[in-house]
């Protein structure tokens, strides 16, 4: 469910049907189409197009005239700066953050692959009992609302657990720390990346598997010389989804994390600032880009993965 | 695979007491289970306790990480495996697969599992999850103005967002679907906005709805901008009750139309040509082929769709935050007291009550994809 693989069909489906269809109701359906797609996409770009032209206004500016009004005039002097972004790095505590968001963000997406990569290949690939209840249990984790997991994770965080007279979590003071967060994160994405990869690793066909069995691999062996470098798709897919889960969160960064300067991440700095300055629209829009820009990136530079992720892991809780 | 991993105790001496080997294959699967994950979690944590000296290095401390969190916990794997190896023959195949899979069942049970079952308890407990209180918080939950507002406007979510992100996604997907030229381009131009996070759209949108009173300023706000180029008063959109809900919902229905669109274009694409073609040759307009094949097609997609729309706007919780005033602007959302409940006013008994309720709510949903998974897995 690719791009590239939509464009490929697309080619084919565009051209047949059209050869059924009269000239003329072809050339008059086409311009209808083409100007609805126009007004729409027009519509879809101007709200972060205000944001993108809002934050490269100076600040007196942004105060007294509406962004579209630059662009009646986009090459006066002075009609452009670098001053909210620098404001915003520096004073505002943006680079800063910039750089946690990375810190909880990449953790967060490589650790649960290898857990989940080795579940999956043990539901797909090996017998025993409970398999399939197992992961009928895992299909249903994935729509558990995270809501349902902060107040207890955080009472672990904060003061352990015990059963009875036994101490079965010790009381490490995780909350406001990287580690809480990588540990928490891993925690809820599992599910989703374990019924990804386990789709992916059933549908390899079994005469590959069975032939390396032949040939004396074990499971071990198996699963990392053949079974990893197949499932690159899949672990990239998972690996995308789950990146720009981690950097778009605000609600688990808000509880375990917490909003101190040192380490707060991007989505907590901007909801602050929202708070704090909400009516300083040249600070706000530079902010909100700086913590667009990533995803952004991801957007254009791995659009393939990039759906195939959103689209697999649009359940997750 | 092999016979003896689905019955373990095959080939046994006979003298060996079954009962007693069951045991010990039990006790090695637990510990096989657990190990990885209490050994890696203590090695991150060994490791990681200098993070609290705030200004730590964050290049080190990510690749520190990746390495730590990647080939640490791959050679533990890695290690485990040539230990069940040295295990007596007959219990080998009988505890691999529990190296396997067990440290993702022991995080889900920590990180999902337990938690579920801790928010049920602390649900009918006080403030601070002490003494039990009965059903007082659920009490609270379906009497207070505000709770009952909350679940009021996420019932509005629930229907309007998926309901216009769909019929929008599936319009476009269909239009675009013509375009000869452009299509991808159209289409990433839509798919955009949901690479970016709620906190970020809700700027975004707060921009365009952004209000100043006739007389204080020149307005900004897109919205407001056109007001006054009609020659309108401006005004305050995001305290226009009720409307203003639906000013809020329009900022998710702008991030999800293009997931609806990705998954519907795809659905379309898979309907055969030759159907499509037979149709318009049997003298169909363009809307008896949209209303009377393409939609019926792919009907089992959109509700995939509608259904996963309608767990996120369930679980709605930034844009209203993000917002602010949420009680003064009856804007309240259930996620959103949730949070209020259990973080910022440190309620944890209400919190849970709030988080039960929203469980409850998807439990339709999760039977669903469950049932939905059995039967693929019968097709398979």
């Amino acid at each position: 469910m690719s791009v590239a693989e939509l464009e490929e069909r697309s080619d084919a489906a565009a051209t047949a049907p059209s050869r059924a269809v009269g000239v003329g109701e072809r050339r008059r359906a086409s311009w209808f189409v083409r100007i609805t797609v126009l007004v729409i996409v027009v519509l879809w770009i101007i709200p972060t197009l205000g944001v993108l032209i809002t934050s490269f206004r100076p600040e007196d500016l942004t105060n007294s005239t509406g962004w579209w009004t630059a662009l009646a005039h986009p090459f006066r002097v002075g009609e452009w700066t670098f001053e909210n972004y620098r404001t915003a790095l520096s004073q505002e505590g943006f680079g800063n953050s910039f750089l946690n968001s990375l810190a909880v963000a990449i953790p967060s997406t490589v650790i649960p692959i290898t857990i989940a990569a080795f579940a999956a290949y043990a539901f797909s690939w090996m017998e025993f009992r409970g398999r399939y209840v197992l992961f009928v249990v895992v299909v249903g984790l994935l729509v558990v609302p995270l809501q349902m997991s902060l107040i207890p994770i955080l009472r672990l965080y904060t003061q352990g657990a015990t059963l009875g007279p036994f101490r079965v979590f010790p009381d490490l003071d995780l909350n406001g720390t990287f580690l809480g967060m990588w540990l928490a994160h891993a925690g809820f994405g599992l599910p989703l990346a374990t019924y990804l990869l386990a789709n992916y690793i059933r549908s390899l066909p079994s005469s590959i598997i069975e032939s390396a069995r032949i040939d004396g691999a074990d499971h071990f062996t198996i699963f990392w010389r053949l079974i990893v470098p197949l499932s690159v798709p899949a672990l990239a897919a998972f690996a995308i989804f789950q990146f720009l889960w981690v950097w778009n969160d605000l609600l688990v960064a808000y509880v375990l994390l917490g909003g101190t300067v040192e380490t707060r991440v991007l989505t907590i700095s901007l909801a602050n600032l929202v708070g704090s300055r909400g009516e300083s629209w040249h600070l706000l829009t530079a902010a909100a880009f700086i913590t667009m820009v990533v995803p952004l990136i991801v957007f254009f530079a791995l659009q393939k993965y990039f759906v195939r992720g959103l689209t697999a892991g649009s359940v997750k809780g | 695979m092999s016979s003896s991993a689905t019955d373990p105790d095959a080939g046994l001496p006979a003298q060996t007491s079954k009962a007693g080997a069951a045991l010990w294959l039990s006790v090695l699967r637990i510990a096989g289970a657990l190990a990885i994950p209490v050994v890696a979690f203590f090695a991150m944590w060994a490791t990681f306790d200098f993070l609290r000296s705030e200004d730590a290095n964050r290049v080190i401390v990510v690749v520190v990480a990746v390495v730590v969190g990647v080939f640490g916990v791959f050679f533990l794997y890695w290690g485990m495996n040539k230990a069940v190896d040295l295990l007596p023959f007959r219990y080998r195949e009988g505890v691999r697969p529990w190296i396997f899979v067990g440290p993702c069942l022991v995080i889900l049970s920590v990180f999902l599992v337990y938690p579920v079952i801790n928010t049920i308890l602390i649900s009918l407990k006080d403030a601070f999850g002490q003494e039990f209180v009965g059903l007082d918080n659920y009490r609270f939950v379906f009497s207070d103005d505000s709770m009952l507002r909350s679940i009021r406007n996420t019932l509005g979510w629930i229907v309007i967002v998926p309901l216009f992100a769909t019929v929008i996604g599936l319009v476009y997907a269909t239009l675009a679907d013509k375009l000869r030229r452009g299509e991808a381009v159209a289409k990433s131009l839509i798919f955009l906005p949901l690479a970016i996070s709620f906190v970020g759209a809700s700027v975004t949108w707060k921009l365009i709805y952004s209000f100043r009173p006739a007389g204080f300023g020149s307005n900004i706000g897109l919205l407001n901008g056109v007001m006054q180029g009609l020659g309108q008063d401006p005004v305050a959109w995001i305290q226009l009750r009720p409307w203003n809900n639906l000013f809020l919902m329009v900022i998710m229905i702008w991030m999800q139309v293009g997931f609806a669109m990705v998954v519907l274009s795809a659905a379309i694409k898979s309907v055969p040509d030759e159907i499509v073609e037979a149709a318009r040759i049997d003298g169909a307009s363009e809307w008896q082929v949209f209303r009377r094949i393409l939609i019926p097609s792919i009907l089992p997609t959109i509700v995939v769709v509608v259904t996963y729309m309608v767990i996120n706007a369930m679980k709605v919780f930034d844009i209203v935050f993000v917002f602010g005033n949420a009680e003064a602007d009856e804007t309240e959302v259930i996620a959103e007291r949730m949070l209020r409940w259990f973080f910022i006013s440190a309620n944890q008994g209400r919190g849970a009550a709030i988080a039960v309720v929203l469980f409850v709510a998807i439990i339709p949903v999760m039977i669903w994809n469950i049932r939905r998974f059995r039967e693929e897995e019968s097709i398979r």
